[in-house]
């Protein structure tokens, strides 16, 4: 059995539970375990490094120097946790000094970090080739011909850790090869790693309505019937503010916007419920109400 | 070229040096081809481009940098650092640039962005994680009196569905974690 310590971050408790409730199902039916990160705390999203260096390092360094306390990787559902542990991680292993003087701050919690462990996405638990292997062997067809738009998000890729090429960077396919594998239809997304507006739908909101607008068109260009979401941000603002699009631009969106792991969820056979599905403010019945067999006259 | 042993560093040093970014290629290398401004998802919402922005600093035109609301409105994606032939990171230079701005108090009190992310800092250090509904009230009046409707509309929609918590979670080990970040700086500076 593959073990991780996941790191849920904050969103997941509160806005985004539905992705944590999925993640815990699908991890489950594929025999990985997520055993939560202890007394884990808040990655700093992009304010931190906004407001200052050392503190955005010095609160990722807390939640690695834990999770090597438990002997394990850490899987982070969400983009931007992913990006500030996975970041701050090679900047200390890069750096000794920065280790030394973080190492200094982590004793104030009884906490030391050696650099001896690894931070992933948790979409990449579920890539691996034994785990594809078994979605392909446990998938029922729930999700058969349903158009799919792979939302990557922006930093689930970028910026690009070493070892990716610029194939991997400008046109990822572990996504679709995933959707594929639960018997889904992943559509070409042009836009599937373009930017949700972030923060920005607090900060600057016609900046983060436009953006969101574009990555609505060219889903409903790509024939999609749901966007399949990596991040609880992008979930968050394609979903919520939905409504505002349509008001600003006098359209008329419904996409769906589901978690990845929810739809993979349904291919695995879990409930609606236990998946957190109907909790959307843009309704996603149409998905869960598909009947199989409708689909498979479609093809 | 200036060859004495002490002068004073020019803007475009400053700023590098908020970088720590060893990886990143110097600004002089900067070579205004604007792929950065072309991969920017936000560029029409910046009163200048990242291209310019950059120009700019390697001009050593600090008034006229530190006045945009370029830095301010980076959401933080990257595509100018994944595509940037010289190898620049643009986006760790907005972070750079929006460090400098707070530290040195320069930016425009009129914007949300800089009071967004000290209170989001503020937070943290209270409580040890992030809590939604806490900043919202202070920012929704930026669309007026149908935004506060609308966005007090979405909230009860979201109350209803289980999704707005009304009490922060706060880590076990906070005070640990505020003796921890007062060894790394003055939290008297943040708080």
């Amino acid at each position: 059995m593959t073990r991780y310590a996941y790191y849920p971050g904050c969103s997941l408790e509160t806005m985004a539970a539905t992705y944590h409730v999925s993640s815990m199902e699908v991890a489950h039916k594929l025999g990985i375990e997520l055993e939560e990160l202890e007394d884990w705390n808040c990655c700093g999203a992009t304010a931190y490094s906004h407001v200052d260096e050392l503190l955005a390092t010095v609160l990722c360094a807390r939640n690695l120097a834990i999770a090597e306390k438990q002997g394990l990787n850490i899987v982070a559902p969400c983009n931007a946790c992913y990006k500030n542990l996975w970041t701050t991680n090679a900047a200390l292993k890069r750096d000794a000094d920065l280790a030394e003087h973080m190492n200094y701050a982590l004793e104030a919690d009884d906490l030391h970090y050696l650099g001896s462990i690894e931070v992933s996405h948790i979409m990449d638990a579920f890539v691996t080739p034994e785990a594809l292997e078994a979605i392909r062997h446990k998938a029922n067809d729930r999700l058969k011909g349903l158009r799919v738009a792979p939302y990557y998000g922006c930093q689930i890729v970028r910026p690009r850790r070493p070892g990716l090429n610029q194939m991997q960077v400008d046109d990822p396919q572990y996504f679709e090869e995933l959707l594929a594998a639960a018997g889904a239809d992943p559509v070409p997304y042009p836009y599937k790693l373009r930017c949700c507006g972030a923060a920005l739908m607090v900060t600057n909101r016609p900046a983060a309505v436009a953006t969101l607008r574009d990555l609505l068109q060219n889903a409903v260009d790509a024939g999609a019937e749901v966007i399949a979401t990596t991040c609880p941000l992008c979930q968050t603002n394609l979903e919520c503010y939905q409504a505002e699009v349509n008001r600003a631009y006098d359209a008329d969106y419904q996409m769906p916007i589901l978690y990845f792991t929810q739809l993979l969820g349904l291919a695995l056979g879990v409930g609606v419920k236990r998946l957190g599905i109907g909790k959307e403010l843009v309704s996603a019945e149409a998905i869960v109400k598909r009947p199989a067999a409708a689909a498979a006259k479609s093809e | 070229m200036d060859t004495t042993t002490a002068r004073r560093i020019t803007f475009r040093e400053e700023v590098e040096n908020l970088l720590h970014a060893e990886e990143g290629a110097s600004l002089v290398r900067c070579i205004q081809c604007a792929t950065c401004s072309a991969a920017c998802p936000v560029v029409e919402f910046m009163d200048h481009t990242p291209r310019l922005l950059i120009g700019l600093i390697n001009a050593g035109m600090k008034d006229e940098v530190m006045a945009s609301n370029t830095f301010w409105t980076c959401a933080s994606c990257y595509a100018c650092t994944e595509k940037c032939p010289e190898g620049i990171r643009p986006a760790d230079v907005m972070y750079a640039l929006t460090r400098y701005s707070l530290w040195k108090d320069t930016f425009n009190r009129d914007w949300v962005a800089p009071e967004f992310s000290r209170r989001f800092t503020k937070t943290i250090l209270r409580t040890g994680k992030s809590y939604e509904p806490g900043y919202a009230p202070a920012f929704i009046f930026e669309g007026g009196i149908p935004g506060v409707v609308r966005e007090m509309q979405m909230a009860m929609k979201l109350l209803a569905k289980g999704r707005l918590p009304l009490i922060p979670s706060r880590i076990k080990r906070i005070r640990n974690l505020r003796s921890m970040v007062a060894r790394v700086m003055p939290l008297d500076g943040i708080e």
